[in-house]
């Protein structure tokens, strides 16, 4: 379509500004967000610290959207699916067989991974808004199975009363939600760098190309399909690891954790926060979480009223999230100090190759 | 005769009711996510408010019907004009971002979905509304040695002829010719001089009036409530993807199936009735192996071009 040649200049160009300086600015400001992370417990009361931790699960969620939406390029209503199918097998396997942390996250990631392993199938053939349409089927879909399958998921009623968590063997358990809050930001910390890591390396440049140019890629003999399909699991082991942290954190888990609402806040958080960027996909859902959660205090009865006005306002005035205006301003600004010296940069020209790959670069 | 027919049936026979519900509820579904597909298939906009112009329909009939055949045709009239303005409304407000990427037209269709949820509770209270029907509907009738529920009888009927209407509209018609040709082609009638803003509004209110209607005469099946919206949009969903694009008769069909698995199936296994539902849309996707039609896939071959 004809936008995206002038979005490719103009982000392309944000990120070509001074490489050594942006990366250490966002060195920094990774290193302060950790610190302010380790430090809320002692900052805010209990209540807002399991908040702080279930909206942490949330922006893990996120960064399995972000990591279909924004790097292999299927967007997804979908991903509350395997985070379901995660939680619900982590909480069968806390209350009957092992309270151990590391046992309950490694099974979650498997039924997370299972999950999107089955319904591969009916996800890697399609593309753009088919996709939508077919996540959101299979989200929807699974949430009516978990309030339906009442011998197993508890119905609408939900699972309860899970043993509290220790996260290794001999470890201490995790008694208080200072201490589940800590678990569960390291846990998202592990998982958020494997994921950045694995981004890095070429299964994620592979991944980026095939999103970027499939017919090219195609061409060049790549199994772009297989691509996708691996992608799909990674994201589906991701969500469902973030299911099992969900059970950890609140101890309770019912088919209203996975409703259709969630599954939109979450493209709505990743959207913001850039779609491709895996940090921006925690900030981007942090930041819709918090305004739900404030809205709702504020006017009580309104808040999907309010929320859908966010909605429209979002798809209106930063269709590329915050960090694409940000982009957008800095490139603005960037223009017309450049077209002092020279005429108009070429910004209705088509993306060239370097400015593509430059776009497809992941921020962290 | 109806004794032995119901002899005749056999083991069968504890199933017909469900069956002949399944039927109902199908074409109910027709009705329905007969909207979605053109939205989908003309317009190619994913309309995540398609359910929230269904329950308009539905709490219209909860307000205006009281039980009189004169109410009943008022609540029809002005549920599918008042669904027919809100999907009209919705194309205005996907004007301004017409030209950007799918994922921004299903953010802002699901905030209208959310919101106009929010208005709709807040107006007509957060339970599930009664419906009056006339009197002579409200009983039941003898159907081979079982009582079934006359409304639901004359619904399969009247859904019947609004489906012979569309499809007979779709075939014959210069606008359906219209629809066809931008199901194939977009691009190609915008070229030959149709407005794609024209195409857009216009099949936006066919798709509100329709679900108008479906809310309004289905409102005693698939009752206004806060869930109503989010039932009909998934079911709707379930049908595009079974039944494709631009053929009213895949709808149908797939409508009639979807209908069966939430009757038929949820009587025979209660549990495993979400699971036919993946493992029917699982099928068919694996029959065709590329999801929907293939010349419908080179037409939505969309990127993503919101990374930043």
């Amino acid at each position: 379509m004809t936008p995206a040649g002038a979005d490719g200049v103009t982000s392309a160009g944000a990120d070509s500004v001074n490489p050594a300086d942006r990366r250490w600015l966002v060195r920094a400001g990774a290193g302060a967000v950790v610190v302010a992370g380790v430090a809320v417990p002692w900052l805010v009361d209990e209540y807002t610290t399991s908040i702080f931790a279930r909206t942490l699960v949330l922006g893990l969620v996120g960064v399995s959207v972000a990591l279909l939406t924004g790097v292999a390029g299927l967007p997804t209503l979908g991903q509350t699916g395997p985070f379901a199918a995660g939680a619900y097998g982590c909480a069968v396997l806390g209350m009957h067989t092992s309270s151990v942390g590391v046992v309950q996250l490694l099974t979650g990631a498997a039924v997370g991974a299972l999950f999107a392993a089955l319904t591969v199938p009916l996800v890697v053939y399609a593309r753009g808004v088919v996709v939508l349409m077919i996540t959101l089927a299979i989200g929807e879909l699974t949430v009516t199975a978990a309030s339906r399958w009442r011998s197993v998921t508890g119905g609408s009623d939900g699972l309860a009363g899970m043993p509290a968590v220790r996260p290794f063997w001999g470890m201490a358990v995790l008694d208080s939600d200072r201490a589940r809050y800590l678990y569960t930001l390291v846990v998202v910390g592990v998982v958020v760098c494997v994921v950045l890591v694995v981004l890095r390396t070429p299964a994620g440049m592979l991944l980026r190309a095939s999103r970027d140019d499939e017919g090219r890629m195609r061409a060049s003999g790549h199994p772009v399909t297989g691509y996708l399909a691996m992608a799909y699991v990674a994201a589906g082991a991701v969500a469902g690891t973030a299911g099992s942290l969900l059970v950890t954190a609140q101890q309770y888990v019912s088919p209203a954790d996975f409703g259709f609402d969630v599954s939109a806040l979450l493209l709505l958080g990743v959207v913001i926060g850039g779609a491709a960027s895996v940090g921006g996909a925690i900030a981007g859902t942090a930041l819709v979480v918090a305004v739900r959660d404030w809205l709702s205090g504020l006017l009580p009865g309104h808040a999907p009223l309010l929320l859908g006005g966010l909605f429209v306002v979002t798809a209106y005035l930063f269709p590329r999230g915050v960090a694409g205006l940000s982009a957008e301003v800095a490139s603005l600004l960037r223009s017309r100090s450049r077209s002092r010296s020279r005429s108009r940069p070429g910004s209705l020209g088509g993306p060239d190759v370097s400015q593509a790959a430059a776009r497809s670069e992941v921020n962290a | 005769m109806i004794i032995q027919a119901a002899r005749w049936a056999g083991p069968l026979d504890a199933y017909l009711i469900p069956a002949l519900d399944g039927i109902a509820y199908g074409l109910l579904l027709f009705v329905a996510a007969s909207g979605l597909v053109f939205c989908f298939g003309v317009a190619n906009i994913l309309n995540l408010a398609h359910g929230t112009l269904y329950a308009i329909g539905a709490y219209t009939a909860a307000a205006v019907a009281d039980g009189g055949w004169a109410t009943l045709l008022l609540a029809l009239g002005v549920g599918v004009v008042a669904a027919a303005g809100a999907g009209g409304l919705l194309a205005g407000l996907l004007a301004p971002v017409a030209r950007r990427d799918h994922l921004t037209q299903a953010l802002l269709t699901f905030g209208v979905a959310l919101a106009g949820g929010s208005l709709l509770v807040t107006a007509f209270g957060p339970d599930n509304l009664p419906i009056k029907i006339p009197a002579a509907l409200d009983g039941s009738v003898a159907v081979a040695g079982h009582r079934y529920a006359t409304y639901r009888l004359v619904f399969i009927g009247v859904a019947a002829v609004i489906a012979l209407l569309l499809y007979l509209a779709v075939t014959r018609t210069r606008a359906g010719m219209l629809v066809r040709a931008a199901v194939d082609d977009a691009d190609m009638v915008a070229c030959l001089g149709v407005s794609p803003a024209r195409i857009r509004l216009g099949v936006l209110a066919a798709a509100g009036a329709l679900a108008g209607a479906a809310g309004v005469l289905g409102a005693p099946i698939i009752g206004p409530g806060p869930g109503a919206a989010d039932t009909v949009l998934l079911l709707s969903l379930v049908v595009v993807v079974l039944g494709g694009l631009g053929s009213v008769l895949g709808t149908l069909l797939a409508a009639l199936a979807v209908g069966e698995i939430q009757t038929l199936g949820v009587a025979l296994a209660p549990t495993a009735a979400p699971f036919l539902l993946f493992a029917a849309m699982a099928a068919v996707l694996a029959v065709r192996a590329r999801g929907l039609p293939g010349r419908l896939r080179t037409g939505l071959r969309l990127r993503l071009r919101s990374t930043a």
